[in-house]
């Protein structure tokens, strides 16, 4: 149940209204996606949105201060997140594409202050440059905080994204470490501009005592808000999972029970019914090992399911370990699929069966309690036991024998040698 | 009722279940006590000490390893026996790691149930064929890290385990072997000591998910 593959039901629906609302749209940013997303709300080219703000930026930075604001107020827009695949919108948005953009807004900028270099503007003593650090960290800050809020929606989305999350979280954090220093350095090299180093240096010093008390007082309320939002998360996917299981035993138990009331009167087909439930909700709980088309030991359980419905009996299988199917394989499961047959027609109802796959050999023993018989008594022409499952055995480099004796029930037991064989 | 009458008691949260192993076996034990949740279950075991415990794996409030380890040490002479529907290596290992002497699925017949208590009473050990497959699969393959004999089970073990996953009783494993039925417990029973005290890392893998360790 807990690695199970979520299905439909378990997306999360999304809570932002319908109506047209400005937003920031995943595709097609450069930054943030700001000029996209006003340009969308108002109708305008992106190129327009991008040039007044670029424009703005040059007349005394009130592009950058807008821009940030925007940031900050517009929401991410979430329809893209559901609809695309969230580990390939993660990884490719947080290495390659997110690297060239930044790597082109970077050489924008060079370029610009080359500009402004060559119109006579005093760049490199001024405090531009520093300025630039500063806003080029905090952008590398903001945009980890746009990225962490969608690996959250992915995550919540499909909880099977989870894998990937780590690697993007340590990327993550040194985007974060980037940021802060560079806007450290930045504002300080304004300092040292502006003041001097001894007094930078003091301002540090102020800076960091007062950060470092702010963090002291504030820390058990960040703590444990944040304990509460862990808490409350791990509440949801217990609810989630809750209602997986409710829905199936809506689906499947109820309608068994249903059929089990109508079919009252006849005690076999009642039996039936509560054992092919009680092995399909089995089966559901404690998650399938393989694939019965593949595996030995997921193929003989589904054969064995498949014998038991068709003969309302009861087999006791129990499996060590597994092997991958091939032909002699193949073989054995068939021969283990009638040897079942005749244990459930004939067997009084129950039996064990029992593989293990050995060093070399996988063996299976199939047992009843039923009558028994004498082997020998039976005709040779006969089909059934000497054919379908000695014969092909033999035929097939596999040993064969049927033990029974009258009164003691039936054992079959089953040989073949396998190259691949080991214990699981 | 006679004195010569094991005394049981059924700790099961479902009521159905606990009025089936009753109308079951009521006739042919005195069972003293029925409780529905783990912490019923402690008092009732403390109050009644009865021969056999017969317990549910999940139960509210406590599940029953933790039962067995609460109350063991203040009931020495009572043994326990887990009766379950799980086929989950976790439940198993969880179980029997905490003290029981057995661990047999719920769809078992009131006879051999019957068969399993007395012998749990006697100090045995009852596997069904489903544990026994369980444990051929924990000590097969790769030898473990720290191979002392308790990570390891001899070939006479090995044949019982076998015979037991082929759904042999133990009288029938002991004519197959050309054993005393007394023999064939002895070796369950040392298999048993080596499911519980063994290193083997799968067993402490499981036994580490439920914190059991």
């Amino acid at each position: 149940m807990r690695n199970r593959p979520s299905d439909g039901n378990t997306r999360v629906v999304s809570t932002v209204p319908q109506a047209p609302r400005v937003a920031r749209p995943l595709s097609g940013r450069i930054i943030a996606g700001v000029a996209r997303g006003l340009a969308e709300h108002l109708n305008l080219p992106v190129w327009l949105v991008r040039l007044a703000f670029v424009v703005l930026t040059l007349a005394g930075g009130l592009g950058i201060v807008l821009y940030g604001a925007f940031w900050v107020v517009l929401p991410q827009s979430v329809d893209a997140v559901e609809s695309s695949n969230p580990a390939d919108a993660d990884a490719g948005d947080q290495t390659d594409l997110s690297a060239m953009r930044l790597l082109s807004v970077v050489a924008l900028g060079a370029g610009a202050l080359l500009l402004l270099a060559a119109l006579g503007v005093d760049v490199w003593n001024g405090s531009l440059l520093p300025a630039l650090l500063a806003i080029g960290g905090a952008v590398l800050v903001w945009q980890q905080a746009d990225a962490d809020q969608r690996a959250q929606w992915s995550a919540s989305a499909t909880r099977v994204a989870r894998q990937g999350a780590g690697s993007a979280a340590g990327v993550g954090r040194w985007r974060i470490i980037t940021g802060i220093a560079l806007v450290v350095v930045g504002l300080l090299g304004i300092l040292v501009n502006r003041a001097g180093p001894a007094a930078a240096l003091q301002a540090l010093a102020t800076a960091v005592l007062l950060v470092g008390g702010v963090a002291l007082v504030v820390f058990p309320w960040i703590y444990r808000k944040w304990r509460d939002q862990a808490e409350q998360r791990r509440q949801f996917i217990r609810s989630q999972e809750r209602a997986d299981v409710a829905a199936h035993v809506h689906d499947s138990v109820l309608q068994t029970l249903t059929l089990i009331q109508r079919n009252a009167s006849d005690p076999a087909e009642v039996a039936r019914l509560a054992r092919a439930e009680e092995r399909a909700l089995r089966s559901w709980l404690y998650a399938p090992t393989g694939d019965p088309m593949r595996t030995f030991a997921a193929r003989l359980q589904s054969d064995a399911a498949e014998v038991e419905q068709a003969y309302a009996a009861t087999l006791d299988v129990v499996i060590v370990g597994d092997i991958e199917i091939d032909k002699e394989i193949a073989v054995l499961l068939a021969a283990t699929r009638e040897a079942m047959v005749n244990a459930a027609r004939h067997g009084g109802g129950t039996a064990a069966v029992y593989a293990e796959v050995g060093e070399g050999s996988v063996e299976v023993f199939v047992r009843d309690r039923g009558p028994g018989f004498d082997l020998s008594a039976i005709p040779s022409d006969r089909h059934g036991i000497r054919e379908s499952i000695i014969g092909r055995m033999e035929r097939n480099g596999g040993s064969a024998e049927v033990v029974s004796r009258v009164g003691a029930g039936t054992e079959i037991r089953l040989s073949m040698p396998s190259r691949t064989g080991e214990a699981a | 009722m006679t004195s010569s009458q094991l005394r049981v008691v059924i700790v099961d949260d479902h009521v159905m279940v606990r009025s089936g192993v009753r109308h079951e076996i009521g006739e042919h034990v005195d069972i003293v006590g029925e409780a529905g949740d783990g912490i019923e279950a402690v008092q009732v075991i403390l109050a009644t000490r009865p021969d056999v415990v017969l317990l549910d794996v999940h139960l509210p409030g406590a599940d029953g390893a933790a039962v067995i380890s609460t109350c063991a040490a203040q009931v020495p002479e009572t043994r326990f026996l887990a009766l379950s529907v799980s086929d989950a290596p976790e439940d198993v290992v969880a179980v029997v790691r905490s003290g029981a002497r057995g661990y047999v699925t719920k769809n078992i017949t009131g006879p051999q149930l019957l068969e399993a208590i007395t012998r749990v009473a006697e100090g045995d050990a009852v596997f069904s064929p489903r544990l026994a497959g369980f444990v051929l699969d924990t000590f097969a393959g790769a030898p473990a890290a720290n191979d002392e004999e308790l990570d390891r089970l001899t070939p006479r073990e090995l044949e019982v385990m076998r015979l037991i996953a082929r759904g042999y009783t133990y009288r029938e494993a002991a004519s197959a072997l050309f054993l005393s039925v007394k023999t064939i417990e002895t070796h369950v029973s040392a298999v048993l000591r080596k499911l519980q005290l063994s290193d083997r890392h799968e067993l402490t893998r499981w036994a580490s998910a439920r914190r059991l360790i």
